[in-house]
């Protein structure tokens, strides 16, 4: 439970920052700094299990049958991955409060890097790997946010986007190596992955796979050729550059491969692979970092640089190498943060960055100058400070392997040579800007900060001296248990700054003396590069975005051409070529089920649909006539229903289609009355030749159907409507019982229709013709007096019949979608025989509220079942002994369909009373009306 | 009368999807009307045709089919709903634009019907 908590602290703590925004800012740095804190001391309460080599798990299912849990685990590798993060991150808290300026906006600044944090942590704690590859993907997008957090510079965006687009990238493409190995092993989880890891091995996909995962570490980690990046994220606020790009993201590509070290390495194709880019990355990385001017330029190349070193200790997956690398991992964080955090000091000071013009800073900032020496000794591995240590360790390992046969010395001399140019960038960070003559133009005059934003600094290079004294007090315990998560061995340490003399101090010895060589004849080197042509990553990579998007508009314009006419029709065709293989491959269009004989009635109906039909189709330019016809189909389609067994269906459509109707003849009323001319002949024959084709199709594919016999689940609705449901009209009780829910969800739908045409109302501005298309103003008399009467009489007996169908639809035809538009075609007649005005003084009725009354009540029904125990939407029902009408049945289901009946009354008056309203006074013209 | 019904909805669904494939929004309406209306009857069908034979316990021997019938009564409505929905936002759009044409006329000039 406490590792949840660990991971819930930071994620709900981004929440905190923001809250606080009213108050001071020492009140809004505590409140990032509190959960952080909080989360570190459950770390290091749990840290002793895990010292003791137990593994903490926890487990919470959630998407089980995807292999998706909330699986948290504390071994040895995430307990030091989680306390760099933590520990490291508290720093950082405390060194942006300093550094943020009053302009800057902190809370958001703090509320992403809290999110950043809890991301990292569960990168490092998921025991589950579909579950850390969402943390994965989260950490690229807070950092997108982080590095573009000044998002009024260009620069901060552009350098956001790039590290999205290549970390996101390399995310999709580890989700596809994680989603093969867990369909290889059956599972995702951590634990079953490397118990796996001998059939993986073996396994036709593990090259893919390979290549899958290595692809989203090393795009993560910026090694060769994905190193671009990460110079340019360095856009980003220095305590992010800090945070993120030494100590914590930049690592999550090596703390996967430290993960998948059991499962993925020991064969040849991991040994080449990794060892190689690590190499040329660390070679490459440290080559630039000497080049650059910037002074976080500078550390950026150094960081690819020791990444590159990282990375191919774990290529060279000995025992020994792999203690190198997680020891560096220590090492590096604890250095390179600190060089980090002074570099944004200087900057913070002086006002720029550029080596070129900050010079002799000694007598300006002493403390700093001094804090800078030690971390940068370290970085350059200058005993007695803990990265001597790690250099030392990386020496023997390049020594000890012997994986390129006879070329095997290659791999020390080349990483003697890495160390060469480390030194060299090392003494030029500390020798261009604290000494070499004096300061040239600073914008501002340097002096040492305010202590408490040198503090967090201080902590880290204590570090570095205290673990380059005393290595094995302070990290055996957790070096040891990270080591044996990754070999599944544990090793035997034994760290110290003395070795005697042997091959690792010649080659440190070669490495100092040869930087310095490399420092001092630094302009040779700087003029040697002037004559390559600068390539610059940023445009580059900008110009391919450019190139790809430019490519899909092109692609999309030729389909996106703002017609509907042309959409449509490819759809259409679309559908043509897909269907017709389809149903030629029908070998006997009729089939084996006896068919009805002709009658004269449906031959008659028939050929009136099909005079309806063409009828709407070819007179559709004369409006009213095509509304006509419109509903002769709509009353033959009717007719079917009720011929085939199906009255509930008459009943609907033929309400329906009076509906629809009407609603039709009021929507002419606001369109354009000219009749526009025909479309070409050309286009009227292409669409004449698709109509035909999809009706062929629907044609036969029904003739298909109907000529087959078919099994059908209905049986069980015959069999238990009258005995489970409580009523005889099966359709009903399908409806309100059996698929009460698709129902719910139905009228769910209408409702939200309804609101969507009482928005499309609001505040309109119709097109409103005073004459006919002749020129004739409309009809004095607006009411009949006939209709009026009619209608008014009839309005009473309308109702009773509604509720009379609605009574009875559990049994016979009827029911609450039937009764509802009765009923609402009752009220619409009033609205048009007596106008809005007449209507409104006697039933002011609010049909938004009786709508949604409609669909609580179905919902409350459902939930109803809950207070009973059973599933939602269980129906109930029992009989009642009434006066007067005797037995009666009482069913949950009919109000559930009361329900139902209220929401269609409201959602048919919603549209067509507030639609009938436009012409009106009582328009709709303010929000809520 | 299978091939009779068959032939029916094959002309309703061809009479439907001219209409949906006109350049003007009413037609369109209407055709997307008619064409619900010939998705429900082939809906329907697939309970095959029966006369006589009401889903209503007591009313006879035998029974049709009861569950296309619910699933199609459903649609009726949503089927209303939509209806109402694409008229009213045809409505809108000549209001806001002032014509009825379905085709974006400024980045494309092959509309006809005008």
């Amino acid at each position: 439970m406490s590792l949840l908590l660990i991971l819930l602290l930071p994620l709900v703590g981004t929440a905190l920052p923001l809250l606080m925004r009213q108050t001071s800012r020492a009140a809004i740095t505590w409140s990032a700094l509190l959960p952080t804190l909080a989360a570190l001391s459950l770390l290091l309460y749990s840290a002793p299990q895990t010292l003791a080599g137990q593994t903490p798990q926890f487990l919470f299912p959630w998407l089980s049958n995807l292999g998706l849990d909330i699986a948290l685990r504390l071994d040895g590798l995430s307990l030091l991955f989680a306390g760099l993060i933590l520990g490291i991150g508290v720093l950082i808290i405390a060194y942006a409060h300093y550094y943020l300026s009053s302009k800057d906006d902190v809370p958001r600044f703090y509320t992403s890097l809290l999110l950043f944090m809890a991301a990292m942590l569960g990168i490092a704690m998921a025991d589950n790997l579909l579950f850390m590859w969402v943390f994965w993907e989260l950490t690229s997008l807070s950092s997108f946010l982080l590095i573009g957090y000044w998002y009024h510079s260009s620069d901060a965006r552009r350098g956001a986007r790039m590290a999205l687009a290549v970390t996101g990238g390399g995310g999709l493409a580890l989700l596809a190596g994680i989603l093969l190995l867990g369909h290889i092993v059956g599972s995702y989880q951590v634990d079953d992955v490397i118990s796996a890891a001998a059939e993986i091995r073996e396994h036709a996909l593990y090259v893919p796979i390979l290549l899958l995962v290595l692809l989203g570490a090393f795009t993560k980690s910026a090694q060769f050729p994905f190193q671009f990046w990460l110079p340019h994220a360095m856009a980003a606020p220095t305590p992010v550059s800090a945070y993120l790009h030494s100590a914590t993201m930049v690592k999550a590509g090596i703390f996967l491969m430290a993960r998948l070290h059991p499962v993925l390495a020991g064969s040849e194709w991991w040994f080449y692979i990794v060892t190689l880019t690590g190499l040329v990355t660390l070679l490459v990385g440290a080559y630039f970092a000497i080049l650059k001017h910037d002074l976080k330029g500078l550390l950026a190349f150094s960081t690819i640089s020791h990444l590159g070193l990282i990375t191919m200790l774990l290529g060279i997956g000995s025992q020994v190498a792999v203690v190198t690398a997680l020891f560096h991992i220590i090492n590096h964080a604890t250095f390179k943060a600190s060089l980090f955090m002074i570099a944004g000091i200087i900057d913070h000071e002086s006002g720029t960055r550029d080596m070129r013009k900050l010079n002799g800073l000694l007598s300006y900032m002493p403390i700093t100058a001094t804090v800078a020496m030690v971390a940068a000794a370290s970085m350059a591995g200058i005993p007695p400070f803990n990265g001597f240590l790690s250099k030392e360790m990386f020496f023997d390992a390049s020594v000890q392997q012997h994986l390129f046969g006879g070329l095997s010395w290659a791999l020390p001399a080349l990483a003697t040579l890495g160390a060469m140019l480390s030194v060299a960038y090392s003494i030029r960070f500390i020798h261009d800007v604290f000494f070499n003559g004096e300061p040239k133009d600073l914008p501002k005059t340097p002096h040492d900060p305010p202590r408490m934003m040198l503090l967090p600094v201080f902590i880290l290079v204590l570090l570095c001296i205290a673990i380059g004294l005393l290595p094995m007090t302070l990290v055996q315990g957790v070096l040891m248990q990270a080591v044996a998560a990754v070999t599944l061995r544990l090793p035997e340490l034994d760290i110290a700054l003395w070795h005697g003399f042997n091959m690792p101090l010649l080659m440190s010895a070669i490495a100092l003396v040869g930087g310095a060589v490399i420092y001092l004849s630094r302009h040779h080197l700087f003029s040697f590069n002037r004559q390559f042509d600068a390539i610059d990553a940023k445009q580059l990579f900008e110009h391919a975005v450019q190139r790809s998007t430019d490519r899909a508009s092109a692609f999309f314009e030729r389909f996106d051409t703002g017609s509907l006419q042309r959409y449509l029709a490819l759809i259409f065709v679309t559908v043509l070529l897909m269907l017709i293989p389809a149903v030629a491959e029908i070998n006997f269009l009729g089939g084996s089920r006896p068919q009805l004989p002709i009658d004269m009635v449906s031959m008659v109906g028939a050929i009136l649909l099909v005079v309806g039909a063409m009828g709407v189709a070819i007179f559709h330019r004369q409006r009213l006539t095509a509304l006509l016809m419109l509903s002769v189909v709509g009353l033959m389609v009717s007719l079917a229903f009720a011929h085939f067994s199906a009255p509930d269906l008459a009943m609907t459509q033929l309400i329906v289609e009076v509906v629809s109707i009407l609603l039709m003849i009021l929507a002419l009323f606001f369109m354009p009355q000219r009749t526009a001319r025909a479309s070409s002949g050309h286009r009227v024959a292409r669409d004449v030749i698709i109509a035909s084709g999809i009706g062929g199709l629907v044609a036969s594919l029904n003739y298909a159907i109907l000529t087959r016999p078919f099994e059908s689940i209905s049986d069980f609705f015959l069999a238990n409507a009258k005995t489970g449901g409580g009523g005889t009209n099966v359709v009903n009780v399908i409806l309100v019982d059996f698929r009460g829910f698709d129902t719910l969800g139905e009228i769910t739908v209408l409702a939200i229709a309804a609101a969507g045409i009482h928005k499309l109302l609001n505040k309109l501005r119709p097109f409103m013709p005073s004459s006919d298309v002749d020129g004739r103003p409309w009809h004095r008399i607006r009411h009949p007096l006939m209709l009026t009467t009619v209608a008014r009489m009839l309005l009473p007996m309308a109702l009773i019949v509604g509720v009379y169908i609605f009574m009875r639809g559990h049994n016979l035809p009827g029911g609450g979608f039937i009764a509802g538009l009765i009923t609402a075609s009752a009220m619409i007649l009033q609205y048009m025989a007596s106008g809005v005005d007449w209507v409104k003084a006697r039933f002011d009725l609010n049909y938004q509220s009786l709508m949604s009354v409609g669909v609580l009540i179905a919902t409350l029904t459902g939930l109803g079942s809950w207070v009973f125990d059973k599933p939602f939407l269980t129906s109930w029902f029992t009989y009642l002994e009434w006066p007067l009408v005797g037995k009666f049945e009482f069913a949950t289901a009919l109000l559930f369909d009361l329900g139902v009946y209220l929401t269609v009354i409201g959602a048919t008056m919603m549209i067509l009373a507030n639609f009938g309203k436009m012409t009106t006074r009582h328009r709709p013209t303010q929000e809520g009306n | 009368m299978e091939a009779l019904y068959a032939i029916t909805v094959g002309i309703l669904t061809a009479c439907s999807v001219f209409l949906i494939l006109r350049g003007r929004s009413f037609p369109i309406v209407i055709g997307i009307t008619m064409l619900s209306y010939a998705v429900n009857l082939f809906l329907f069908s697939t309970g095959r045709l029966v006369i006589g034979e009401n889903p209503i316990l007591g009313s006879g021997d035998s029974y049709t089919d009861p569950l296309p019938q619910a699933l199609v009564l459903t649609a009726i409505v949503i089927g209303f709903a939509m209806t109402a929905y694409s008229i009213i936002l045809a409505v809108r759009a000549r209001g806001e634009i002032g014509t009825d044409e379905v085709n974006d006329l400024d980045t494309h000039n092959d509309t006809e019907g005008r």
